[in-house]
């Protein structure tokens, strides 16, 4: 029963999430994709018009974000089907960033304009990586440092306090957009976000902590203490906060949210790592204690920026 | 006095008591920085404790910290707006770390410890001392990558070469923290032996 009914929640939120996927090829266009770093590949429902199609001056490009600027078309090339056209462009594009095409005067129509965007999946994916990674709230960003030094002795501390962190990120996060978007930008309200977020995450906090008591009380236990440290984190009032400055919607708030927790976890889980053979290892008497797991954690910092530049889609 | 001093010396915010570590390591790349989130803490610290101080009759027990959750969020949007309208270009660089001065364990912990049990005027000078303690923890450390870090002090060329540019780099505030915390510990280890010798 219950295990049926979990089912259709996944395969409808499957649904949810893949939906506009199906929902953008339509009329004369096809489909279109970035092919490497500056081609964009468009195919048309039917063969077009050769001169019209290879002739640059029909196409204007831009990125969404700026009009203004016009990007330069090196050539367009039609396939012996004509219905696949490359178009080639004379520097790289930024392919994070979705770029509009226009095309005058093809198959008698005078203007056709559509967008050219890397799948939102794919979108998505890349901000919960980018958060997890290359803007990893503790190694690049330098966020939740009291608590990430404070618990990341052991292990299994480590992982239960990555654990709520996370669980407390997503539940903050999403209310705060929430209210943030339908309650605080409506009614002009702006001034008043770090005392929303603030509340909003405290309540987060106390939520989970009753909850937990009531529902596992083993785990509740385990996690005891901690619960009380992660209200004062300015990791978790830092992802609201980030938020309300770029104007994400609910998946990418969701993302951002598990991205960030995830981050946090990866980010414990290593520094215990080192830390239990910390313990073992023959520490010159100054640098016992915080100071040495400074010089380490810089080290993680180190090696964190070689994540950034990692592009996967 | 005393008060003053505890707070910049043997209880600084920074090296001795390790908590507000976030800006400490993220924007502490200029002593300009380090001074003028030192200035938003200062403030934030001092007015906090005083309300707190003022109103330490009327709050219950049992609903104390959301109440100095609140009372520091308020002086905190207080302080965000007042940089974002005059200082517009150091309110960009310290970014996010204004605001989140709201989560700074710091302040909550004196609100706790001192000023809800101390005088209006005790908890003023308390406030003042441990906000001094932050101000010139970060200055330290925003001297010391200035200086190494791109031959500067207060963006004025000094050194005329720069001597190590890694420390400009944002993952050197990591290592100058734990650097400078075990020079810390090391005068302190210093002192108890030639003490003990003695």
């Amino acid at each position: 029963m219950t295990l049926a009914k979990t089912r259709y929640i996944v395969l409808a939120s499957l649904f949810f999430l893949l939906a506009p996927i199906f929902a953008r090829a339509e009329g004369l266009i096809a489909g279109q994709s970035f092919k490497g770093n500056n081609e964009i590949v468009v195919t048309f429902s039917g063969p077009v018009d050769r001169t019209a199609a290879e002739e640059i001056k029909n196409y204007t490009v831009y990125e969404e974000p700026d009009p203004d600027i016009r990007l330069v078309l090196k050539s367009a090339t039609l396939a012996e089907d004509g219905k696949h056209l490359i178009l080639h462009f004379v520097e790289p594009l930024n392919t994070a960033i979705p770029h509009a095409v226009t095309i005058k005067g093809l198959a008698g129509i005078e203007k056709t304009t559509f967008k050219v965007s890397k799948s939102y999946l794919g979108y998505l994916f890349g901000i919960l990586i980018s958060a997890l990674l290359i803007n990893n709230f503790v190694f690049t960003k330098y966020l939740g440092l009291c608590v990430f030094f404070g618990t990341s002795k052991k292990k299994d501390t480590a992982k239960g306090m990555g654990v709520v962190f996370t669980l407390v990120m997503v539940a903050s996060a999403l209310m705060s957009w929430f209210f943030y978007n339908f309650i605080l930008i409506p009614f002009n309200l702006n001034f008043l976000q770090i005392v929303i977020f603030i509340g909003l995450v405290s309540l987060t906090v106390q939520a989970v902590d009753t909850v937990l008591r009531k529902v596992n009380p083993i785990l509740f236990n385990s996690f005891g203490v901690y619960l009380v440290l992660v209200i004062a984190n300015c990791v978790i009032i830092a992802v609201p906060l980030i938020l309300a400055n770029s104007n994400y919607n609910v998946f990418e708030t969701f993302m951002l949210a598990l991205g960030a927790g995830g981050g946090f976890l990866l980010a414990l889980y290593l520094m215990s790592s080192v830390s239990e053979r910390m313990q073992l290892a023959n520490i010159p008497p100054t640098f016992k204690g915080l100071p040495i797991a400074f010089i380490v954690a810089g080290q993680f910092a180190m090696a964190f920026l070689g994540f950034s530049g990692l592009q996967l889609f | 006095m005393q008060l003053i001093a505890r707070g910049i010396l043997s209880e600084n915010p920074i090296f001795r008591l390790a908590l507000s570590m976030c800006p400490a390591v993220g924007i502490s790349t200029t002593v300009m920085n380090g001074l003028m989130l030192g200035i938003a803490v200062l403030f934030v610290q001092v007015f906090s404790s005083v309300t707190i101080s003022i109103f330490k009759n009327v709050i219950h027990p049992r609903i104390r910290i959301p109440t100095y959750t609140l009372t520091i969020a308020t002086w905190v949007t207080v302080i965000d707006l007042v940089l974002a309208a005059y200082l517009p270009e150091a309110y960009a660089k310290m970014g996010i770390f204004v605001k989140l001065i709201v989560a700074f364990a710091i302040i909550t912990m004196r609100l706790e410890m001192f000023a809800c049990k101390e005088g209006v005027k005790d908890s003023f000078w308390d406030g003042l001392g441990m906000g001094l303690g932050f101000m010139i923890g970060m200055m330290v450390i925003g001297l010391f990558r200035e200086l190494l870090g791109s031959g500067a002090i207060f963006g004025y060329d000094v050194l005329g070469f720069k001597p190590l540019l890694f420390f400009i780099l944002p993952s050197a505030g990591f290592f100058v923290v734990g650097l400078m915390m075990a020079f810390f510990n090391w005068i302190e280890i210093f002192y108890k032996r030639s003490k003990g010798l003695k």
